[in-house]
């Protein structure tokens, strides 16, 4: 028989049983389905985790303090006085890979404007703060070098802090912000950024000239940590390589000592985050293969059900010159479709769990064709495979006994 | 006239556990076109067996067998396959159709299994088939919406469509009452008058004696071989059975 001739008795063969196909089907559709979904679920998580971490900074780097001893106790990288600020300048010196440098010191506290106040965290920074992490200036205008340099009270704020002290909407530019009883003009407002991935408000922060919190504020002269921007995402590895040169010699560590620094890339930051969402991906991804192997298990099954019910069918075919070749073929073809169709079908439902779970969580959530892919060509393997052996007993029976089966 | 079938000292050995079943024993049977043979005897006297081999559904285990001419006898099962889709016409006595599958599509069915044929010609002949038995104005009916005396008229024609040299029919009126018997016997007769030959078997005599000749079995052997003397005419007889009324 030809292959056209085999595929019109299939699908004849398929629509004597709509109700019976269409359910041997549905193990398949669920199966599909769901690993379409999960895998895209995944996906979509970890894209939505990513796009959070480039939104804290492009290609930024940042060097914290190390742990260090202090008579044998180990001290909080935080109690670490280490960083100064010409540590800031000799990697802005002498660090080609790097392209911003911005020291960084944070400290907590009311902000209060007339009888309004709110409690939030005072970034000292310099002029590239908001270029290393990617922050713009929807209103007024960044500081500049001096001001940076020269203690001006002056500050930016985040949308957050605005809107608790000057109320929703209102453009604070000009106003002058008290924080720790210091005075600090707004020379501008902060573009809106949302929150982190772990959960916290990057729009809740002031960001001042670090000489003016490190005077005014702080009373000290170390800083707590550096950030930069390498020049690409490429020679961030370089970049971080260079700077632990520049900070071994001005730390003036010998060459056995460890460093009292490190050194951490946003790319560490970001591999570290969605390593969990990988995890998670393929949890979800075996979880759903599973199901998927079940509705093949259930295609076997039905199979071996139809084999049987139509043994007096099969030994017609064959004392009519049907071989066992065609045999085979036909009850394999019938498999292959039921999986395929239900393997479309599923893809097609895949689609649209993906959707309304983005429309439902709000993630990037996007199907990844190789997934769709993947799980079709498992699909079609699944008929060949469980569509084999009930096949091959219709095609070896014995066309007497078959046409006397009752 | 031509021999269709030539069969010489058959013999037929069944494997059963330990036990060896002789069905045929040395069996001699020559058939010629246009015969019309009754294939009788008791069941276990080996004429479902002969049927089988005649039929290219299973291998002689010694002795020679010539269908049209060609050496059957030690054919490989796709050869037989291809050999009964060429040359043999099946009808059984459960019809063996297709159910919610049409007339036609039934009738078209041993077609589907030669290459040679396109679709176009396949209807074609179904339908020529449908209309030799008479079921022209029922071809798109399933099995279901048919009597059995129509159902069994859509497997004769399934069994003519290909133009074997030889219908076999097993006990082909076993299912139906006298009446149909007779309206199928009919029928039979007719292609059997254009030149069609038939082997039927049959544990009916008044069956048999609408042929042309008889082969009785018993215990592997053939026992009596005849000639049909005083043949019943199908047709006459269905005139003489009163139709009945409800």
């Amino acid at each position: 028989m030809n292959l056209g001739n085999l595929l019109k008795v299939a699908i004849k063969a398929l629509k004597r049983n709509k109700m019976r196909s269409f359910l041997t089907m549905l193990g398949i559709i669920i199966g599909v389905a769901s690993v379409i979904t999960m895998l895209a679920i995944g996906q979509g998580s970890k894209k939505s985790i990513e796009d959070q971490i480039s939104s804290m900074g492009s290609n930024m780097l940042f060097v914290m303090p190390g742990t260090m001893r202090m008579g044998g106790v180990q001290q909080g990288s935080s109690a670490s006085q280490r960083l100064t600020v010409s540590d800031a300048d000799a990697i802005r010196a002498e660090c080609h890979a790097v392209i911003a440098v911005s020291p960084e010191v944070r400290s907590s506290g009311q902000a209060v404007y007339g009888n309004s106040n709110w409690p939030t965290t005072i970034y000292g920074a310099n002029e590239q703060y908001l270029e290393i992490r990617s922050w713009e200036v929807v209103s007024g205008r960044n500081m500049t070098d001096s001001e940076a340099r020269g203690s001006a009270k002056i500050c930016l704020v985040g949308r957050t802090v605005a809107d608790e002290l000057f109320g929703e909407g209102i453009d604070p530019t000009g106003e002058t912000v008290r924080f720790r009883s210091i005075p600090f003009k707004i020379i501008g407002v902060l573009k809106e950024k949302g929150q982190n991935s772990f959960g916290q408000d990057q729009d809740d922060v002031i960001i001042a000239p670090y000489t003016t919190v490190q005077k005014r504020i702080l009373a000290q002269t170390y800083i707590q940590s550096i950030q930069m921007s390498a020049r690409s995402a490429g020679e961030s590895a370089l970049a971080q390589q260079q700077v632990e040169e520049v900070l071994r010699r001005t730390h003036r560590l010998r060459e056995d000592e460890d460093n009292d620094f490190s050194i951490r890339s946003q790319e560490e930051l970001a591999t570290t985050m969605t390593s969990v969402t990988e995890i998670l991906t393929i949890l979800l991804g075996a979880i759903a293969g599973i199901s998927l192997l079940v509705g093949g298990i259930g295609i076997m099954n039905i199979m071996y059900v139809s084999v049987t019910e139509r043994t007096r069918e099969i030994g017609l075919r064959m004392s009519i010159g049907g071989r066992s070749v065609d045999i085979l073929l036909q009850f394999l073809i019938e498999s292959i479709m039921l999986s395929v169709f239900g393997g479309l079908i599923g893809i097609v439902l895949g689609f649209g769990a993906s959707s309304v779970v983005e429309a439902l969580t709000s993630w990037p959530i996007s199907v990844m064709w190789g997934s769709v892919f993947l799980s079709f060509a498992v699909c079609t393997l699944i008929g060949v495979f469980f569509g084999w052996y009930p096949a091959r007993r219709a095609s070896d029976l014995d066309p007497i006994d078959a046409l006397r089966f009752e | 006239m031509k021999t269709i079938i030539d069969i010489k000292s058959l013999k037929k050995d069944y494997h059963i556990g330990e036990v060896t079943v002789h069905a045929l024993r040395g069996v001699d049977l020559a058939i010629s076109q246009g015969e019309f043979v009754a294939i009788m005897g008791a069941s276990g006297s080996g004429k479902s067996t002969m049927l089988n081999i005649i039929g290219c559904l299973d291998r002689p285990t010694d002795g020679n067998y010539l269908l049209d001419g060609v050496n059957v006898a030690g054919m490989s099962k796709n050869e037989r396959a291809a050999i009964r889709n060429l040359k043999i016409g099946f009808v059984f006595q459960s019809y063996n159709l297709l159910s919610r599958t049409s007339a036609l599509e039934n009738v078209e069915l041993p077609l589907m299994y030669n290459p040679a044929i396109g679709a176009r010609e396949r209807r074609e002949r179904a339908m020529a088939a449908l209309e030799a038995v008479g079921l022209t104005d029922r071809m798109d009916h399933m099995p279901n919406q048919l009597s059995g005396g129509q159902q069994q008229r859509v497997a004769i024609a399934r069994s003519l469509v290909n133009d074997p040299v030889v219908i076999l029919a097993d006990e082909a009126t076993g299912n139906l009452d006298t009446r149909t018997s007779y309206e199928i016997m009919s029928l039979f007769q007719e292609l059997n008058a254009r030149g069609k030959t038939i082997v039927f078997v049959t544990h009916e005599p008044d069956i048999a004696r609408c042929m042309t000749r008889s082969v009785v079995f018993r215990d592997g052997h053939i026992i009596r071989e005849e000639e049909v003397r005083s043949r019943l005419d199908a047709a006459k007889m269905l005139r003489a059975i009163p139709v009945e009324e409800e």
